[in-house]
């Protein structure tokens, strides 16, 4: 008891020790785990294959940057990565908003918990179910063609823009979730302070409702853009002939790994930079 | 000609089972700085939040200025509002939330700045322009949030205990420097505090609430000395009340009485008693509570009940206080300090 006690008051007089013990654990799963793999990728971008045998040579070349930047189906499937992701994103938001909203303001507040439950149950059903629920939805004659038929349209079958549909679907919650809460916490006084110095609802809503939740829709966009960045498989099954990044990271895996890893620091890339661009947004603070 | 700034009549407001208002008709003047007072739960801010139309009552009307805003949004009103909790905009600063108010009625930018710059000045905050609300103290941020309601100069502002988050010093150099400000700017205050020196000693008038009703409507002066209920006797200064079987041995009649414990004198058990135009009654000391410039007795009365009596130490120490305790004493006041207070109904 007293050499417990004893550890105790000397961790406490010793806040450095603390944290470095509290730390040591995570930081070399960090270490080791993520960022060793993460090292290796990048090492291995600059290593070659030998065309005839398939065999890693282990020379340090920058060809496949090189290749990565000038070869045009490569430059074309990283900006259309990138422009699904944004779609992504921006389709996410501007149907997050509206549903957050009545979810945390205009519900009753004993529906409320409730509604927001019922926002998150897709994500306790696997991945692989709900993308080919999509597909069932999209294929010829599916639900999506059956009911747009009586306006005289059809489906947008498989695709880019099913793939981008299917992705908003798959990363909503994400979105949803932290605006709901940035709603849900926006004090009621202020809102009360904004009418009381002359603001209409409209004005309210741009001046002060809006700047307080953007840092949270800037952090649900993390999630969006990230994910939807490295998918591979919903852009498989119902992205028809598509390509995106990680489809290419997949088929160069057997033939041409460090072209494969090429590709995949691009995504590191782009995640790192927009993880910069949002951090201006105050966006991480509010995750 | 003194005109009428707000006029409330038989103004109710139930939340549900609730009665939060129970009909409450008032009158406040232009350019007086009127005080409401009442314990935590009588209605004061439901009051206050109707005015400002954040509420809409269940019953009754309110007229600012001769007209009739019962239906009126808050924005449609000539009133503003410093909140308890200031409910300053965070995401802005400190010049850009006082400046708000003029940027919504689209007062052009050089001018709203300007006009945000001088009311930060009139309340001592010049340079703090930049500045985020979070960057700022307690005090500060009372003051910004002060600013921010003069700056559009309304005819009326209204202010729910903004002083309640400061400590002592600050809040009794805010109190000088809000009163200081209203004479200034001659707007209309209506002032909520549940701390009844600070109504006293700021308001042209004051109401007294309890219980979602108005008690008594007066001058800070009406209000302490010729209480009109029981319950505004007690709360207003010191309970000091003589009724039943003590108030008809001491007084000669029944009915209740109050005593302000600074008006009452401790003697000595065999001195005082006989004098004219006095009131007297013996007692044992239960109490003694050194105040530091002044001393507390409680004194049992061989009457019955209870009073206390306030003394300035002129020449007594803690010391001398503390033998009082357990002795015989007589307490002695001027007849005219009996109020008689009447009971309600
Ligand atoms: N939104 C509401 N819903 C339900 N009841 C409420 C609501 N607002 C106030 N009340 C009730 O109405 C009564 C008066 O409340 P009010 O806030 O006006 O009191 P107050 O005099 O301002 O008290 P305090 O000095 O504590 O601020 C209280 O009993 C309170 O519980
Ligand atoms: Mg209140």
């Amino acid at each position: 008891m007293s050499l417990l006690n004893r550890t105790a008051g000397a961790l406490y007089r010793r806040p450095r020790l603390r944290l470095s013990l509290l730390l040591t654990a995570p930081l070399l799963w960090l270490a080791v785990l993520y960022l060793g793999s993460l090292s290796v990728l990048f090492v291995s971008a600059f290593w070659t294959t030998d065309s005839f045998t398939s065999e890693v040579v282990k020379v340090w070349s920058t060809d496949n940057f090189h290749e990565l930047f000038t070869v045009p189906v490569y430059r074309q499937v990283v900006l259309r990565s990138i422009g699904v992701a944004l779609a992504v994103t921006v389709l996410c938001a501007v149907i997050a908003f509206p549903l957050a909203f009545y979810t945390a303001r205009v519900a009753r507040p004993k529906w409320r918990p409730l509604l927001v439950v019922a926002i998150l149950t897709p994500l306790w059903a696997s991945y692989l179910v709900k993308v080919y629920a999509w597909r069932l939805i999209l294929s010829q004659g599916g639900l999506a063609d059956w009911m747009l038929k009586p306006f005289g349209l059809s489906g947008p079958g498989f695709g880019l823009p099913a793939a981008v549909l299917t992705l908003t679907y798959l990363w909503l919650p994400y979105m949803v979730l932290p605006i709901h809460t940035a709603l849900e916490q926006l004090p009621a006084n202020l809102l009360d302070a904004s009418a009381d110095l002359g603001a209409r609802a409209g004005r309210t809503f741009r001046s002060v409702v809006l700047p307080m939740v953007l840092p949270s829709v800037a952090a649900g966009s993390i999630f969006t853009f990230s994910l939807s960045l490295g998918d591979y498989i919903t852009v498989q099954i119902v992205g028809g002939k598509t390509q995106l990044i990680g489809n290419l990271v997949y088929s160069n895996i057997e033939l041409n790994l460090p072209m494969a890893a090429a590709l995949g620091t691009v995504p590191v890339v782009v995640i790192v930079v927009y993880l910069l661009a949002m951090r201006r947004t105050g966006a991480l603070s509010s995750l | 000609m003194e005109g009428i700034a707000i006029r409330l009549r038989d103004l109710r407001k139930s939340f549900g089972e609730t009665t939060a208002v129970a009909g409450v008709d008032l009158e406040i003047r232009d350019g007086e700085f009127f005080s409401m007072l009442g314990p935590s739960g009588s209605g004061k801010t439901t009051v206050l939040r109707m005015i400002a139309g954040f509420e809409s009552p269940t019953g009754g009307t309110i007229e600012l200025a001769g007209q009739d805003v019962t239906g009126l949004a808050p924005f449609e009103r000539d009133v503003h509002t410093v909140f308890q909790d200031y409910a300053l905009f965070p995401h802005m600063t400190v010049e850009q939330n006082v400046a708000y108010g003029l940027k919504v009625r689209g007062v052009p930018k050089s001018e709203r700045l300007a006009r945000a710059r001088q009311a930060l000045a009139e309340v001592r905050l010049e340079g703090y322009g930049a500045r985020r609300p979070a960057q700022l103290s307690g005090g500060q941020r009372q003051r910004v949030a002060l600013a921010r309601a003069l700056v559009g100069r309304p005819r009326l502002l209204l202010l729910d205990e903004p002083l309640g988050a400061l400590d002592l010093k600050l809040r009794e150099q805010m109190q000088v420097e809000l009163k200081a400000l209203q004479r200034e700017v001659g707007i209309t205050f209506v002032f909520v505090t549940h701390d009844q020196e600070e109504a006293l000693t700021m308001s042209d008038r004051i109401a007294v609430f309890d219980q979602g009703r108005i008690q008594q409507v007066g001058t800070p002066a009406e209000v302490y000395e010729r209480p009109a209920t029981p319950f505004v006797a007690s709360f207003v200064g010191t309970s000091n009340l003589l009724a039943g079987e003590a108030a008809e041995r001491i007084v000669g009649t029944t009915g209740t009485y109050s005593i302000r414990p600074e008006k009452i004198r401790v003697l000595k058990d065999s001195e005082g008693a006989g004098e004219p135009d006095h009131e007297s009654a013996a007692g044992t000391v239960a109490e003694v509570v050194y105040l530091g410039d002044s001393t507390r007795f409680l004194v049992d009365l061989d009457a019955g009940g209870r009073l206390t009596a306030l003394q300035q130490n002129l020449e007594t120490s803690a010391e001398d206080v503390a033998a009082y305790r357990g002795s015989r004493v007589r307490l002695r006041w001027h007849r005219r300090h009996t109020v008689h207070v009447p009971d309600p109904r």
